[in-house]
């Protein structure tokens, strides 16, 4: 009862969020200064349109009524994004939709990637890290760790695009797919677009670091409490020790780390594939900016953090899953 | 008095052990009620002075000179700190072919990390980039920290329609994804390549994770019982949060303060690489971006153009890092406890169980 009563208020916490998000979209596209109806309407009148014809257009692109009260635009706006109609872009001249649709699994195969490989990597070698601590080892991999927590991703990005790519050609320079093969579901076409997808992972991995340090914090104190000592005089296998008892309370709070990182790699893929050329939502938002496709950045924007918000909400639910404890009424325990 | 009220009230932790043992009393009773209690020992101000020197002044400084990475941590940042606020004045700005196009990096003191392909000196440029990004990060960082604990901190301590409301508007702002978000809305807002706002927008979307960690930080500190004791004096509730409960977290917050400076850099730097961002001046980003532009990956002898850059945000987060991680020793009261053993005893490697313990009324003191 309790965990279905604590599940109903998170997902209406997602539901907020997502209203929160919409409204901040119109906020922006109406409101503020500098708003993006606003810029439109003169860059078509600047195109030598008459106002009449300006609006008209706006009005399709945005699926926005220019004329409408506030109050009616916004109820209208809400609507018409929930229901996926989020206007026609500008410069592709096709529903924004279809374009983010088209664009946004390519983005997610290379985080969901980027997200298990360097979280596997961070919690294995924090548990090293503290398992030896002050040893050679534990210095040789904080010193890797903060190196790699030093160095934004982008930096990696170009440094993998000039050696592994250009200077030593292992990888390709830049695409999402392979060229001249079939798209499908054969193994030439998947090792391809594996292979398209490494080096933007590998850029990723950065993140690592920083979660290979919080992992050996944790750990540290965790092998400094009480209950540790008690498991130990019950002899305890070191193999137990280690794996249900340490490494299960410390992963817990990484998983918080986890969910927060979530929404920074999200927005983090704008500069790798512009970097990396690969055609994936980050870089069709780039575009979109740089073309000032209003509709399309809007959409954009608003679906980039949906997905965030989905993929948080999947987390906090399975969190119980990880954490037994906070199934119950103990949710404020992350 | 009952035996929960007596728990309540005990005045220190450490002698909560041997006295429960004595006063364990059947009856419920008690004879030696602590509000009876007066001190042993007279403290003079002159010793309330020395306290506080050696919590703030000797202990911090003694550990940071007995920690590398303290020492590298510091010299990086003030070496930056330096550059931005000195370096300005000794190095002349950099202009449009002053030099030769991509001259190579350590041939001249003219150009002594070498010209990009118009000529420009890109030691000068890197050297006047410093204090644009250093007011970046400061008001990005304190930005953050404020809204992270003043929320984090009330939603924590209040409870109820305060925390969700708090808490609602929190978990909006962890889920912006925080490049989008700027980008949207440095396009929008009329910030003109103004420092302090660039560094206020770049951390909109980051304040969040601290004030949720902050908050769950606060849920466990205000069940403790020096908390209890505030409040059933009366203090009103901003007090309890800011004078009690928030300095107890101070050392958490000022790791944040270097992680969140480091994401003021990090995503400045990316945001200006795509050249999105508004500028008035070159910075490592731009030059990044224009090195990229330039097809200097691709460009022989063009390298230096993207590595110096590089080498000026990798060297300042490694600072940063550096930093944040002595600062953590130097507040960690397990660090503290082991260097004040080091006088007596050699070093101990071995992870004391005990120390965790001993270490919270000293979380207090510092």
């Amino acid at each position: 009862m309790v965990t279905i009563g604590w599940r109903l208020r998170r997902l209406a916490q997602a539901l907020f969020t997502v209203w929160a998000v919409i409204t901040l979209s119109f906020a922006m596209i109406r409101l503020m200064p500098g708003n993006a109806m606003g810029a439109m309407m003169v860059r078509f009148e600047q195109q030598g349109m008459s106002p009449a014809r300006a609006r008209e257009l706006v009005e399709l692109r945005l699926s926005l009524d220019p004329d409408k009260p506030i109050h009616t635009a916004y109820v209208e706006y809400v609507l018409n994004t929930l229901q996926g109609d989020l206007g026609t872009s500008v410069f592709h001249n096709e529903p924004v939709v279809d374009l983010l649709a088209a664009a946004l699994p390519w983005t997610l195969f290379v985080l969901s990637w980027s997200i298990f490989i360097s979280f596997f990597i961070g919690i294995a070698a924090g548990a090293l890290m503290a398992y030896w601590e002050g040893g050679k080892l534990d210095v040789g991999l904080t010193s890797w760790a903060v190196l790699m927590g030093s160095i934004p991703f982008y930096v990696l990005a170009i440094l993998l695009l000039i050696f592994a790519s250009y200077r030593w050609g292992i990888f390709p320079s830049g695409g999402r797919q392979p060229t001249g093969v079939e798209a499908g579901f054969n193994i030439t076409y998947i090792r391809g677009i594996l292979y398209h997808a490494t080096l933007p992972v590998l850029s990723m991995l950065v993140a690592s670091g920083v979660a290979s340090l919080g992992m050996r914090g944790n750990s540290i104190r965790v092998l400094g409490s009480d209950y540790l000592r008690v498991a130990r005089l019950r002899g305890l296998s070191d193999y137990t020790i280690s794996t249900q008892y340490v490494a299960r309370n410390a992963v817990l709070p990484m998983y918080t780390t986890l969910l927060i990182s979530i929404g920074e790699m999200f927005g983090g893929s704008i500069v790798l594939e512009y970097v990396f050329n690969y055609r994936g939502l980050g870089l069709l938002l780039y575009e979109a900016f740089n073309q000032r496709d209003y509709p399309l950045m809007m959409g954009g924007f608003v679906l980039i953090t949906i997905a965030v918000v989905i993929a948080l909400l999947i987390a906090d639910m399975t969190y119980s899953w990880v954490d037994p404890r906070a199934g119950g009424q103990n949710s404020d325990s992350y | 008095m009952t035996a929960s009220d007596r728990d309540r009230t005990d005045p220190g932790r450490a002698e909560k052990s041997h006295e429960s043992a004595v006063s364990a009393i059947p009856d419920g009773g008690t004879v030696n009620s602590p509000f009876e209690v007066v001190s042993e020992y007279e403290e003079t101000r002159r010793d309330r002075l020395r306290k506080l020197y050696d919590t703030y002044v000797y202990a911090p400084i003694s550990i940071i000179k007995r920690d590398w990475r303290a020492q590298i941590g510091f010299t990086i940042v003030l070496f930056y700190v330096f550059m931005g606020t000195i370096g300005v004045y000794l190095i002349e700005p950099t202009y449009v072919t002053e030099g030769p196009a991509l001259a190579q990096p350590f041939e001249t003191w003219e150009y002594p990390l070498g010209t990009d392909d118009m000529g420009r000196d890109l030691f000068a440029s890197v050297v006047h980039s410093t204090s644009e990004m250093l007011k970046m990060i400061l008001a990005g960082g304190l930005f953050t920290v404020t809204l992270g604990t003043v929320v984090g901190g009330i939603a924590g301590y209040k409870g109820g329609v305060v925390d969700t409301v708090l808490s609602s508007i929190t978990d909006v702002f962890i889920n912006l994804p925080g490049l989008p978000t700027v980008m949207v809305l440095a396009l929008m807002l009329p910030i003109h390549g103004n420092p302090y706002l660039i560094g206020v927008l770049l951390t909109i979307a980051s304040w969040g994770g601290l004030a949720r960690a902050i908050r769950s930080q606060v849920l466990t500190l205000r069940q403790e019982p020096f908390t209890e004791a505030a409040r059933s004096m009366g203090v009103p509730s901003h007090q309890i949060v800011f004078r009690d409960i928030v300095p107890h977290l101070m050392p958490f917050v000022i790791i944040n303060l270097t992680n969140a400076a480091r994401r003021v850099i990090f995503s400045a730097a990316g945001l200006y690489f795509l050249g999105v961002l508004p500028f008035s001046n070159h910075n490592w980003g731009v030059t990044l971006d224009l090195a990229y532009s330039g097809g200097a990956h691709y460009r022989t002898g063009a390298l230096h153009w993207f590595l110096v850059p590089m080498v000026a945000i990798v060297g300042i987060s490694i600072g940063l890092i550096l930093l944040g991680q002595s600062l953590d020793r130097v507040f960690n009261p397990r660090v503290r406890a082991r260097h004040e053993k080091k006088f007596a005893e050699s070093q101990l490697e071995e992870v004391d169980p005990d120390s965790d313990d001993d270490s919270e009324p000293m979380i207090g003191a510092a």
